[in-house]
């Protein structure tokens, strides 16, 4: 038996770490794998909350964030890739101008 | 006793891998110590009985997810991360906030857990009929709107990524 | 799944079970390249290796010492740890997913009933497909680590290639799960027993479906005619162009392991796994089905090669065409069809 709160604590540092990542990160790239792991921290909670509460629909809430993911994956690759093709970098400080 | 210790076996992989993530300066390390994130996640769904979420976390997110981003970082040949007067700030303002954060949420998680709060091991055995049947009833219409989701995203991503002339 | 027995008779005959496992898997993959020399020479009017050994039955021995002898270089300016790590990765996903396979049904011993296969779990199928999809990681890791332009160029074909073909690999498998109603291999092939017309490629009219599924698993395994992330006439070797010695042999056992992981899939998914005639003393009885599942297994093998030996490669554009344009459409009509079939039968 495992106390409820390990999860929770487990996902919060995960969330945290995240959270951390996008702020502390300059390649755009890595800022994104921050966001996946933010999600990922979420997941986490939501499986260790349907187990206590024995509801399956916290399960099906993390296919629904895999969704979500895999969606928001595709576009921020795609815009990843259009950046970079006209500016030529990955760095974020320097992707500051709305226009070329 | 075995759900403890396989519980803090994988879950301190999973914080050595985000902290990982965060310490490393090429995106290709963060990306596989994400991963190692992920998988070890899996066996920690699996330890809660999810074990058909477990394994789709490995196929969509390690499988898929994360190959897309690797593909992305070798296809744009990304170096090393640069370091810019922004990230020195962020980093002496963001490790303190990360610290408080962490805290904020964990002792937030606690005190609002029930006082019988504990799982056992396999407590809620996800098996793949169950979880189909609640998606296609009783989640039917959110399932629906991902749907539409996904196709607003692929054609987004074509739209993104076409080359123009 | 472990049934009447208890947790450390399990542990105990899974450790078995592993050590008889994993040596056969690697005596198949060794002779399976035996076969693939023999069967191209024949095909191409040659006699194939004919020197070590009756037939050049002992070409395989030869080769792995040729392998271990040579000289294990790391060639400068590669990223040392993802250069070592890949080919390890490759290979033991390769042979993990053997784990689940069943081979035959059930074996009594002394009152215990085993299963013929290593673990019994109920979402077999999706753990493959998950050990398959992390597969690419070695692939991508090789090419990206070993800092040169043929392995880089090899690699993104092979990752967006892999990526492509798991789409309809996995479209394809959901007509089989739609009809046995499981994700357990044992359970897929029980559905199928009891002659061939209960096969799901007969009885279930998956052919279809046994046709995409095949050509996905060729792109997997990167076999001719996708074999496009290691086209020896553009890009050297692709992705493993700067491996040598046991580390080249590991992506070559892991490529082949991979191969006789998709015959037997192959098998069990849509040729009724072990299912065939049995007859004779008890003995006979226990060990036929493990012959009836290896024969179609062999059959695979041979089409793989029989394949290559046939077919010219294809170009990229047309590769990825195949898979979004004919592939994933074709899949999707099979699942709407099958479903519709199952709902109005029942």
């Amino acid at each position: 038996m495992v106390p409820l709160s390990y999860y929770l604590v487990l996902s919060a540092v995960l969330f945290a770490c995240g959270v951390a990542g996008f702020l502390m990160k300059r390649n755009i790239i890595t800022i994104f794998m921050c966001i996946e792991l933010m999600l990922n921290g979420v997941n986490l909670a939501f499986v260790a909350f349907a187990a206590h509460w024995h509801r399956l629909s916290g399960q099906v809430f993390v296919f629904f964030v895999m969704v979500v993911a895999a969606a928001e994956a595709a576009v921020g690759l795609a815009i990843i890739i259009s950046v970079f093709r006209t500016r030529e970098t990955l760095n974020v400080d320097r992707v500051n101008l709305l226009k070329l | 006793m075995l759900h403890l210790a396989l519980f803090s076996f994988f879950g301190a992989i999973c914080v050595a891998g985000a902290i990982n993530l965060l310490a490393q300066r090429h995106p290709i390390n963060s990306a596989l110590s994400l991963i190692v994130v992920m998988g070890s996640l899996a066996v920690e769904f699996m330890l809660l009985g999810a074990e058909f979420v477990a394994v789709i976390q490995v196929i969509i997110y390690a499988g898929a997810i994360m190959v897309l981003f690797v593909f992305t970082i070798m296809l744009l040949n990304a170096g090393e991360e640069e370091r810019s007067a922004g990230s020195r700030i962020a980093v002496l303002l963001g490790v303190p906030a990360l610290l408080i954060l962490m805290g904020l949420v964990a002792w937030v998680l606690i005190r609002q857990n029930p006082a019988s709060g504990t799982v056992a091991a396999g407590a809620l055995p996800g098996t793949p009929p169950e979880i189909g049947r609640l998606l296609f009833r009783d989640f039917l219409l959110p399932f629906e709107i991902t749907s539409v989701l996904i196709l607003i995203a692929i054609m987004g991503a074509v739209v993104l990524a076409r080359k123009e002339h | 799944m472990s049934g009447n027995l208890s947790v450390g008779w399990f542990v105990l005959i899974s450790v078995i079970k592993i050590l008889i496992a994993v040596p056969i898997l690697l005596g198949i993959v060794a002779y399976t390249v035996w076969l693939e020399r023999k069967l191209v020479g024949h095909i191409q009017n040659r006699w194939g290796p004919s020197r070590v050994g009756p037939f050049g039955l002992l070409q395989p021995i030869a080769d792995g010492l040729k392998l271990f002898f040579k000289e294990d270089l790391t060639p400068p300016y590669v990223h040392k740890a993802l250069y070592l790590l890949a080919p390890i990765l490759s290979l033991t996903l390769a042979l993990t997913s053997i784990a689940v396979i069943p081979v035959g049904g059930w074996v009594t011993i002394r009152g215990a009933r085993i299963p013929l296969q290593i673990t019994d779990v109920n979402v077999a199928l999706l753990i493959i497909l998950g050990i398959t999809s992390m597969g690419v990681y070695g692939v991508a890791l090789a090419g990206w680590s070993s800092n040169s332009k043929y392995s880089l160029l090899g690699s993104l074909r092979a990752s967006a290639q892999m990526v492509s073909y798991e789409v309809a690999l996995g479209l394809s498998l959901v007509g089989v799960l739609i009809l046995s109603g499981t994700f357990s291999l044992r359970g897929i092939v029980e559905h199928q027993l009891g002659g061939f017309w209960n096969w799901n490629i007969f009885g279930g009219g998956q052919i279809v479906a046994f046709f995409i599924y095949l050509c996905a698993a060729y792109a997997e395994t990167n076999r001719i005619p996708f074999d496009l992330p290691e086209a020896e006439t553009e890009l050297v070797a692709g992705y493993h162009t700067e491996y040598s010695s046991m580390k080249f042999a590991m992506f070559f056992m892991s490529e082949y392991a991979n191969m006789v992981t998709v015959a037997c899939l192959a098998s069990v998914l849509f040729l009724g796994g072990w299912s065939g005639p049995l007859f004779g003393p008890p003995v006979l009885q226990a060990l036929l089905p493990v012959f009836w599942f290896f024969l179609r297994v062999l059959f695979f093998l041979f089409l793989y090669i029989w394949v290559r030996g046939t077919l010219p490669r294809f170009r990229y554009d047309q590769l990825m065409a195949f898979s979004w344009k004919f592939l994933l459409p074709l899949a999707i009509a099979n699942v709407i069809i099958t479903s519709l079939v199952v709902a109005l039968r029942s």
